[in-house]
């Protein structure tokens, strides 16, 4: 009873005690940082995919450690302590959703990709225009999502450590994102991933932990703990039943299923998601990290389940809303009722590890969209070394870091809760289509992907300027003003069908012919696999060795060589060996097209490869920019030298 | 626009991969794919906005106590995570034994230099 009192006044706990926790996590973060870094960091596939060399279930863990933010974890077990079943129709939604990437976007992906979406959409579709709509998509949305967490963070700071004040709170927020984004620029993929390992084991066994000891308190026994929350909660059953926070109106209920169907599509169009797939060598690992992924993210939402009625039942709804942190100090409350200080603390470090672990991801998804899409491609014309695109990457880290830190700051204290909605929305009505209509759509245009992912982009944008979430109710961000036309708050209700119906109308009304040859490729590719870890000779794609057009002399003979090494490649794929056995199958491995086309010498896929449309200028000749490494290099290999 | 049509390669007048494509074995695979992916996805999708409806539209329904204080909108969420759970496991059997052979034998006849 006196932690609840103490709870209403200040922070609970110590807040030094969480100091400490929270600092050990970001020592060890920084040892795994360091042990990353000896494997290389200095090519483009080690800085953003960390050389493809993860194994499924590692990546599994780092795909749920990546996606359960701080607002799933406190967020979700506050909303079911307080709303009830309302209150977990998110953690059932964004669960769901991890069935669409399973189904439709895991293997594909790794299949046709390299580092990001635009990848995989410059297959099929001419390379510049999608390349700058994919960029756009994932820097956009991958902001949006930072400028979240790290504005969340001002909340959690307040309640963990006892800081309130402006100045003191943006101190931290500040010192969060340097710290992300010096283990980024350390560690690159192969770091984030390492912490986000860690945090999800983390994640996942406090969330046991914490929801054993409220099992037990109530003897085992489900019914019991529900008896009791309906016992402490002022609604009484209410809490067991919907209606706490949705529906009531045709609005609400439209409100709900737009919430749905965002989420729902949103997850798998998520590009820090997407960019996990890169991570692991081949689809079959891709397949196996998304089905640990959902067995851990699943296990850790049905424990949150758990938690929220715990909180209801042992620290009560008007405890946690009068604390610091309102909703969100459920979680930190019930571990400070059921383990002391001590468990509040790991809670606490938890927490933080959380948006270390979803920042660090997020920067290095928008850093890699940018340097790989927009300065390798757009800018230099592919004519990038990779050097220089790492420096680029590495750069691009620093500013969106800062631009997040800036707006997380900006945004402290903003009740800017529908930033979640905003760009799962985002991802729902620009990425999903555009990812579906390429890989199961023959007559899919550049024009489609490029009105599906604008037009998506922009409608979900507008949507929530004017809608209630921003403006009109006391709820919104700006309560004070009232421009609110539209008037669902979750957009995804309109904005998924005009994603979609702006990517067929595109293509219907192009002139562009749908090049059938090149939809056939890139299914083939999707579905087996073939040239990602061997090249397939007599693959007419890969770009001739010279010259600006498609090849008009056929294949040298060593096209026609089933595996050739190039010289110098000691990373190449050991004679085709698949899978984790592989280890780190080396750069080339996840190459596309790379390394089994000896007689289009390494450099040719890298500028024009997916999908060499053939604008002249998309195949620089004779470099080896954006190779996976820059000791791939094979350039002895080049005829014309 | 796009580039003309491929010269010949790897066979009198087609592109590996349009061969490759149109190889029964490739056939196959993608109708066998899609005859696990569009009804299971249907169902899942019924499914999950069956619940998200009646949430919206019958609370009173999903208010019902099932076994004690358990009401049924608990019961149909935990519902979505068994139905989510069971339909990987079964998309996992199912790949391994008829999508990942027949796959595999495309890949290898492309990689294998055989059209």
């Amino acid at each position: 009873m006196t932690a609840r009192l103490a709870a209403a006044e200040t922070a609970p706990g110590e807040p030094l005690l969480n100091i400490a926790v929270f600092t050990a996590f970001l020592l060890l973060a920084l040892v795994l940082v360091l042990r990353a870094r000896r494997r290389s960091t200095s090519s483009a596939s080690d800085y953003y995919t960390a050389g493809g060399g993860f194994t499924g279930p590692e990546n599994g863990l780092a795909l749920s450690g990546d996606f359960l933010s701080a607002a799933t974890f406190l967020g979700i077990v506050g909303a079911v302590a307080v709303a009830g079943p309302d209150g977990y129709i998110y953690a059932v939604v964004a669960f769901v959703a991890w069935l669409v990437a399973l189904f439709f976007v895991a293997e594909l992906l790794r299949n046709t990709g390299r580092y990001t979406m635009a990848d995989v959409l410059g297959h099929r579709l001419r390379q510049r225009p999608v390349r700058a709509a994919a960029a756009t998509s994932a820097v956009v949305i991958s902001t949006l999502y930072l400028l979240g967490q790290l504005a969340g963070a001002g909340g959690l700071i307040a309640l963990l450590l006892n800081i309130t004040d402006r100045a003191g709170q943006s101190a931290v927020i500040a010192a969060v994102g340097a710290v992300v984004i010096g283990y980024v620029l350390l560690g690159g993929m192969s770091g984030a991933t390492s912490i986000q390992i860690v945090k999800a084991c983390l994640l996942l066994a406090t969330g046991l932990a914490m929801a054993a000891f409220v099992l037990g308190k109530s003897g085992l026994s489900l019914p019991t703990l529900l008896t009791e929350a309906v016992q402490n909660h002022p609604r009484g059953e209410a809490v067991l039943q919907p209606g706490l926070l949705y529906g009531g109106s045709l609005t609400a209920n439209l409100d709900l299923v737009s919430l749905a169907l965002g989420g729902v599509l949103g997850v798998a169009g998520l590009p820090h998601i997407l960019m996990r797939f890169y991570t692991v060598p081949d689809a079959r690992q891709a397949r196996k990290s998304v089905v640990w992924a959902i067995w851990l993210i699943g296990a850790f939402f049905l424990l949150v389940l758990v938690l929220g009625y715990g909180a209801t039942a042992l620290v009560g709804p008007e405890a946690i809303l009068s604390a610091p942190g309102g909703v969100n100090s459920a979680a930190p409350l019930l571990a400070l009722q059921i383990g002391g200080p001590v468990l509040l603390a790991l809670v606490s470090a938890v927490a933080f590890a959380t948006i270390l672990a979803v920042v660090a991801g997020l920067m290095i998804t928008a850093a890699a969209a940018f340097a790989h899409d927009v300065y390798a491609r757009l800018i230099r014309n592919g004519r990038a070394t990779a050097e220089e695109e790492v420096r680029v990457a590495r750069r691009t880290t620093v500013v969106i870091g800062v631009v997040g830190i800036a707006g997380g700051i900006l945004a402290n204290g903003q009740n800017i809760a529908f930033l979640a909605a905003l760009t799962f929305a985002m991802a729902a009505s620009a990425n999903l289509p555009t990812l579906l209509y390429s890989l199961f759509w023959k007559r899919f245009t550049t024009s489609g992907a490029v009105w599906s992912i604008y037009g998506g982009l922009s409608v979900t944008l507008l949507l929530i300027t004017f809608s209630p979430a921003v403006s009109g109710t006391p709820e919104s961000m700006l309560p004070g003003l009232d421009f609110a036309v539209f008037p669902l708050s979750n957009p995804g209700l309109v904005s998924v069908p005009v994603g979609f119906l702006l990517g067929y109308l595109g293509t219907v009304f192009s002139s562009e012919k749908p090049d059938a040859a090149r939809y056939a490729q890139m299914v083939v590719r999707a579905l087996t696999g073939a040239g990602v870890q061997r090249g397939v000779p007599g693959d007419p794609s890969v770009p001739p060795p010279a010259g600006r057009h498609r090849p008009s002399l056929p294949v040298t003979g060593q096209n026609r060589r089933p595996d050739p090494q190039p010289a110098g490649s000691p990373a190449g794929p050991a004679s085709g060996s698949r899978g984790p056995a592989s280890g780190r199958p080396g750069d080339t491995a996840g190459w596309p097209g790379n390394n089994g086309t000896a007689g289009s010498p390494g450099n040719s896929n890298t500028a024009g490869w997916p999908g060499n449309s053939n604008t002249a200028g998309t195949w620089p000749p004779g470099r080896g920019e954006s190779l996976p490494s820059g000791r791939n290099r094979p350039g002895g290999h080049d005829p014309r030298r | 626009m796009f580039a003309p049509s491929p010269p010949d390669m790897a066979g009198p007048g087609r592109d590996v991969w349009v061969a490759a494509a149109q190889s029964p074995d490739f056939v196959e695979l993608r109708r066998r794919q899609l005859r696990f992916l569009l009804p299971a996805t249907a169902g899942f999708m019924a499914w999950f906005f069956c619940f998200i409806a009646l949430t919206a539209w019958a609370p009173e329904l999903l208010g019902a106590k099932v076994l004690g204080d358990l009401t049924l909108v608990l019961v149909l969420a935990v519902g979505q995570f068994v139905s989510t759970f069971a339909i990987t496991l079964a998309y996992v059997r199912y790949a391994g034994r008829r999508l990942d052979p027949l796959a595999d034998r495309v890949r290898e006849r492309l990689e294998g230099g055989r059209p």
